[in-house]
């Protein structure tokens, strides 16, 4: 079978014929278009990605050389000043310091985000119950809050950890919440014919069946988690990150406080695109085939 | 009931041994739409039963009945003699959207009946393989869903329910979602299936030339509510040449008369 499984060439005979299919229109012989090799390594998606970073790299650059404000560093500047940070492991503290509240937030969030908003599609009583707090949660004005919780819970790590929390559970409560109750009510009903009980049909049919659109949620949660953890250090108490970016700028060392927004940014990324390929590595099969 | 329908057609004889019978049955929606009324049908052990009629007659509301997927709302339905409350091993379903995880393999999928019974990895997949086989869909074990055609995942469907080796399969609409050509292959298939499995099937269609085609009988259902408007025995010989059924002068004689009689249902 190891040749069947990857590659669309292998594909089944009964697709072929459509292409051998002898009515064409007249006149015009139907051609596939092999592209050249140079055409199709402009087309590859890795050239289109890196052209389309040294476009935003290049704008960034010239309006900085504009410059559109005094605050408002070039690309190269930002880069000498990541370069910088990074090498007297100023950034390195920062990060540390920073991922405590983040990591355990987006912990937080994620187990106990996908377990409410699957007990929440797989029980109207949970989903009337929790619903309208994660609705509220939602289009919570987040920084008109902060004094709140900085009055309950101080201004340690308990307070950002929770800012993380408000941030990223909603999405990923709410996204799992609708994966569940959206699962296609054929496979359900496949899996009650062929004798699953209630436990197998929620593990092998309904979890995987809303795996993708709990994955999407959870990559939308931990973006924002990224953003609250970040706000949090702004808001509340000037650490880690937060704390470089607010010195940085409080001493109009532009290049540098953008160089901190900049890795975070670049860290959020990373490690989304690390959460898509566990997704498809451990619960997509069927997206690593085709690939 | 138009006249023309009961001159052709003669009283189906009764049924002696029955895999299924329902008795009785009524099905009122949450809504107060009343999907079935009064349902005494009886489904003889080994043969092919049909349940015909336009959209709204509750063919599938009375397949998902007996398979014991919906409640219903009065009456009982026996299998084997025994009531049915809920799925059982001895039925199994083949749907109208193929219902195939797309996150497993033809193989996973296929073995997915054997799988919930509890029985051994290796075990499951040797009888997965030689129903896969059977279907024509050898060397594909390894496919995902995605990557075949919508004929090709029907057979992967018609694959899961035979091998848990069930006595009656319960087919509902299992051809609709195909192309024509595909589907012509089906319905050839499914005859030289019914002569070899021995098994009871019970098929929903809304096509009267599938009906006609592949039932030893018909049961044509009224629309709103549902009701059994009439039991028809096509008296077709089903050996031989397939496409001989298709000129057969009773079969298209049965297709015409079957139309008449549906056609006073419609508008």
């Amino acid at each position: 079978m190891a040749e069947h499984r990857f590659g669309v060439e292998a594909g089944p005979r009964g697709f072929r014929f459509s292409r051998a299919f002898p009515f064409q229109a007249p006149g015009k012989a139907l051609r596939e278009k092999r592209p050249s090799a140079a055409a199709s390594f402009a087309t590859h998606h890795l050239t289109l990605s890196f052209l389309s970073a040294v476009a935003l790299c290049g704008a960034w650059e010239w309006a900085g050389l504009v410059p559109i404000s005094p605050a408002f560093p070039t690309f190269s500047e930002t880069m000498a000043a990541l370069w910088s940070i990074s090498a007297d492991g100023s950034l390195a503290g920062a990060f540390a310091v920073t991922l405590q509240p983040l990591a355990l937030g987006l912990v937080i969030s994620m187990v106990l985000g996908v377990g409410l908003g699957v007990a929440m599609g797989l029980s109207p009583k949970t989903e009337w119950l929790a619903s309208p707090i994660f609705i509220v949660a939602q289009s919570a004005p987040l920084a008109a809050l902060i004094p709140l919780i900085v009055f309950a819970y101080g201004i340690g790590l308990t307070s950002k950890t929770i800012v993380v929390c408000i941030m990223a559970m909603p999405v990923i409560v709410l996204n799992s919440f609708a994966a569940v109750r959206h699962t296609p009510k054929s496979l359900i009903e496949m899996g009650e014919s062929f004798l699953a009980t209630r436990s197998k049909v929620i593990t092998r049919i309904i979890l995987p069946a809303a795996s993708p659109v709990i994955f999407a949620g959870l990559r939308l949660g931990c973006a924002s988690g990224f953003i609250g953890a970040v706000l949090g250090e702004l808001l509340i108490t000037p650490t880690g990150v937060g704390d470089l970016i607010t010195y940085s700028r409080s001493i109009a060392d532009y290049p540098t406080m953008y160089a901190a927004i900049l890795s975070i940014m670049a860290f959020c990324v990373l490690f989304i695109e690390v959460l898509g390929r566990i997704e498809v590595t451990i619960f997509r099969p069927e997206k690593r085939a085709s690939s | 009931m138009t006249a023309l329908a009961h001159q052709f057609f003669a009283d189906p004889s009764p049924v002696t041994d029955c895999a299924v019978s329902v008795l009785d049955v009524g099905k009122i929606y949450a809504e107060a739409v009343t999907a079935l009324e009064h349902i005494n049908v009886d489904f003889p052990r080994g043969q092919l039963t049909s349940l015909l009629g336009p959209s709204g007659c509750g063919k599938t509301t009375l397949l998902k009945i007996i398979a014991g997927l919906l409640p219903a709302s009065s009456g009982e339905v026996f299998v084997n003699d025994r009531p049915v409350a809920g799925p059982g091993p001895e039925r199994a379903f083949v749907f109208q959207d193929f219902a195939l995880m797309p996150w497993a393999n033809v193989l996973r999928n296929v073995a997915f009946g054997l799988e919930m019974r509890g029985i051994a990895k290796s075990e499951r997949e040797q009888i997965a393989r030689g129903y896969i086989d059977q279907v024509g869909l050898a060397g594909f074990e390894a496919r995902y869903p995605h990557e075949l055609s919508g004929g090709m995942r029907q057979r992967v469907g018609l694959a899961r329910a035979l091998a848990v080796n069930a006595e009656v399969l319960l087919m509902d609409e299992p051809f609709s979602a195909v192309d024509e050509q595909t589907r012509r292959k089906f319905q050839e298939d499914l005859l030289s299936l019914i002569a070899r499995e021995k098994k009871t099937f019970i098929f929903v269609t809304h096509s009267i030339e599938e009906a006609v085609y592949v039932s030893d009988r018909i049961v044509l259902l009224s629309p709103r509510p549902g009701r059994i408007a009439q039991i028809i025995e096509p008296a077709i010989e089903r050996g031989g040449d397939p496409d001989a059924i298709r000129r057969h002068p009773v079969y298209l004689d049965t297709v015409d008369a079957i139309w008449q009689s549906l056609k006073t249902y419609l508008e």
